[in-house]
């Protein structure tokens, strides 16, 4: 692959003598412009969300009552697992991506992203990589049922035969993220505009920067691990075998070793929207910059060393229970450092409430909340009651949906007059919030009283002291869903019939991209832009 | 832009994917590593030498090591040990017996995978010989005892007073064809 690159590096310039899109299908099969290649991202990112979607409905349904009613455990499973794939590796990742490759050769002063060859080839992927993994659900015995952890030997001994499509899914959506990351970095490093320094880049980029070694330190992992599964399944070695001298919590080691800073790939790049969004609506510096970059930088770094939090209950020595506990709480302290400065920047501030800023403060509470679970799961002794129950589900989800979903609709509708030249409908928008605020809720804080209460994870059928929280739960999950679809329709109604947009489309937004009118050109800066103390960092 | 730029950050980033690739490999290694030395996970090394010269039982102690035995993974065999526990000194050579039957009608082989609780005793608990240090060949309706012989360590830490000794048998019969078919 390096010497492909490498040319593409060399010889890329030659292509660009068309200064517009081309016409039809071929514009997005072949498109090398980052506009292009963000949107693909974005739409795909969409669609992933709705078949995720749909499958945690499906689970949903079936928790709306005890008993079996619609669907068997087998399938159960499945709708889980897929669930949990799709929505990490369908839905959050690829649309950070996307919004890294619209937002940042504008926020630089690039003209493209460095390696636009490359950046095809890692979007097209994806759709296969997924065409395939979504595929061993109609296949005969079913597609991945282990979790979207697949611990082996669930994964490796008990798998469906269609765990090989899984595997290869799995390394092809490494190779787009390890191919996407290379991008971001050889973009970010090598073509800021003259005067930008490293510590006058916005957050979004600081966020992306850093976010994407994380992803080229982890991918790596992630695909040896699958690689080694592969190997036990077909080649009889005995990585995770214990009868040929292997090792099951080898297998949750090297995951997790993967798995942890995974987490933080999806929320570090929420941080620099949300380091954007209030600021402008607060229509105040962002308290604390250099603070923000140090900060992510340590949560960055400590996510490599708190692995086997997730795995307290497997056995380990008391030094590592101790370990692994005290770090994980460590990373409260520059959490807790990002959570203050925001407030900060409010405080103040001549603050409005569009829709962007609405999801932006839902980010800093909820996120919040989700944050201080994480830490009552950190406490190992206690862990041991809350480990792999509805307690653990509530607070990852807080910190997923209205964490990191919400921050991509707060960037959609921040930058929606950018990208489109039009301004979504202020009052469809907030209507969109309200519903989503509201489901969430309803759906994800009930399942921390079930999940205290006992309640295990990734089961289809459960006690009848939860009927009622689940029955809740499958209500507001019901409404979140519903506001989803409706989100399209308010996207779809802001491209067609919203008012045309201003270049500085929100009067306190700072940042090279609203210096470019709105829709942004096809290509941003061809020459590179002045920095100036306004529009830096932001 | 910055070509010559672009292709240095091309190539250190291929250097990270490249380099976490082999530690993610090196992880399998490194891990047995850290398990012998910690006793995490309970592992008991192999062969043991043993040197009766240098060693006299420690009288002043007497450790309870006790026997679990379980099947794992549609392992159809009887397994059991002769006592659920013996009483010895540290530095006492002691053999027992664990027994194993193969109820099915077609040779099987099994494979014992042993496990011990303290951890902190897995590197104080010596094995001369072992069942589990081989796959166990056995014909249709076979049943043999299988001798294991131990040495708790001298230096085994004072708090620890009693060890159990678990081993899980395994179904290896379709990994291990070689042994069937050359034991026919």
């Amino acid at each position: 692959m390096s010497e492909a690159t490498l040319d593409q590096v060399t010889d890329h310039h030659d292509d660009h003598h068309d200064h517009g899109p081309a016409k039809g299908l071929s514009r997005w099969l072949f498109t090398t412009n980052h506009k292009d290649i963000g949107t693909l991202y974005l739409w795909f990112s969409f669609l992933m969300l709705m078949v995720g979607g749909l499958l945690a409905l499906i689970i949903r349904t079936e928790l709306f009552q005890p008993g079996l009613q619609f669907i068997n455990p087998e399938f159960f499973n499945q709708m889980t697992t897929n669930h949990g794939l799709i929505m990490v590796f369908g839905a959050i990742m690829p649309a950070f991506v996307g919004l890294a490759n619209w937002l940042l050769p504008m926020q630089v002063g690039a003209p493209d992203m460095a390696l636009p060859r490359m950046n095809n080839l890692s979007f097209w992927i994806l759709p296969f990589a997924f065409g395939m993994m979504i595929a061993t659900l109609f296949m005969e015995g079913g597609g991945p049922n282990f979790g979207w952890t697949f611990y082996a030997p669930l994964s490796t001994t008990y798998a469906p035969d269609s765990v090989t499509y899984f595997i290869f899914a799995v390394h092809m959506m490494g190779a787009s993220s390890i191919m996407g990351s290379i991008n971001i970095i050889a973009t970010i490093l090598n073509m800021r505009a003259p005067g930008m320094t490293l510590m006058k880049m916005p957050m979004f980029v600081w966020t992306w920067l850093i976010t994407a070694y994380l992803l080229l330190a982890v991918m790596p992992v992630l695909a040896g691990a699958v690689t080694m599964m592969l190997f036990d399944i077909h080649f009889d070695t005995s990585f995770f075998n214990a009868a040929g001298g292997g090792d099951p919590v080898l297998f949750q080691h090297i995951f997790w070793f993967f798995g942890h800073p995974e987490v933080y790939i999806m929320i570090l790049p929420a941080f620099g929207v949300i380091s954007h969004v209030i600021p402008a609506f607060a229509r105040k510096q962002l308290f604390g910059y250099d603070s923000m970059v140090y900060a992510v930088a340590s949560i960055a770094f400590l996510s490599f060393i708190v692995w086997a939090h997730h795995m307290f209950t497997v056995g380990m020595p008391l030094a590592g229970q101790l370990f692994f506990m005290y770090s994980t709480m460590l990373i409260a302290v520059p959490t807790g450092v990002k959570v203050f400065n925001w407030i900060s920047t409010m405080w103040r501030g001549s603050m409005t409430f569009e829709t962007p800023m609405l999801f932006a403060i839902a980010f800093v509470v909820l996120f919040t909340i989700g944050g201080f679970s994480g830490l009552m799961l950190a406490i190992t002794p206690a862990d041991y009651q809350y480990h792999d129950t509805y307690f653990v589900v509530a607070h990852f989800h807080y910190v997923l949906v209205p964490g990191a979903l919400f921050s991509i609709y707060a960037a959609v509708y921040f930058w929606f007059p950018k990208w489109t030249g039009r301004m979504y409908n202020e009052s469809l928008g907030k209507l969109h919030f309200w519903l989503s605020f509201i489901g969430v809720n309803i759906t994800f804080f009930p399942q921390h009283f079930s999940g205290l209460a006992g309640m295990p994870r990734r089961i289809p059928d459960y006690a009848l002291q939860f009927a009622d929280f689940n029955m809740l739960s499958s209500i507001g999950a019901f409404i979140f869903g519903f506001a989803q679809v409706f989100f399209l329709y308010v996207l779809i109604h802001g491209i067609r019939a919203g008012k045309k947009a201003e270049a500085r489309a929100w009067d306190g937004a700072h940042g090279l991209e609203w210096t470019l009118p709105s829709p942004a050109p096809y290509h941003s800066f061809t020459h590179p832009p002045v920095v100036t103390e306004e529009e830096a960092h932001t | 832009m910055n070509e010559a730029g672009v292709k240095r950050t091309v190539r250190q980033s291929l250097f990270i994917v490249g380099g976490m690739a082999l530690f993610a490999w090196a992880l399998v290694p490194l891990y047995d590593v850290f398990c012998e030395i910690t006793g995490m996970n309970g592992k008991t090394g192999g062969p043991y030498v043993y040197e009766p010269a240098s060693t006299t039982p420690d009288t002043s102690r007497l450790i309870k090591v006790s026997f679990l035995t379980n099947t794992h993974g549609g392992m159809t065999w009887g397994f059991w040990p002769e006592k659920g526990a013996v009483r010895v000194h540290p530095g006492q050579l002691k053999e027992v017996s664990f027994f194993v039957h193969n109820t099915s009608d077609r040779p099987m082989v099994g494979q014992a995978i042993p496990s011990l609780v303290p951890v902190a005793a897995a590197e104080y608990f010596h094995k001369t010989e072992c069942f589990c240090f081989n796959q166990q060949l056995l014909m249709p309706g076979e049943k043999v005892a299988m001798p294991m012989r131990f040495i708790v360590d001298r230096d085994l830490p004072k708090n620890v007073q009693s060890i159990n000794l678990s081993y899980a048998l395994f179904d290896v019969t379709d990994s291990a064809q070689d042994l069937v078919t050359g034991g026919e």
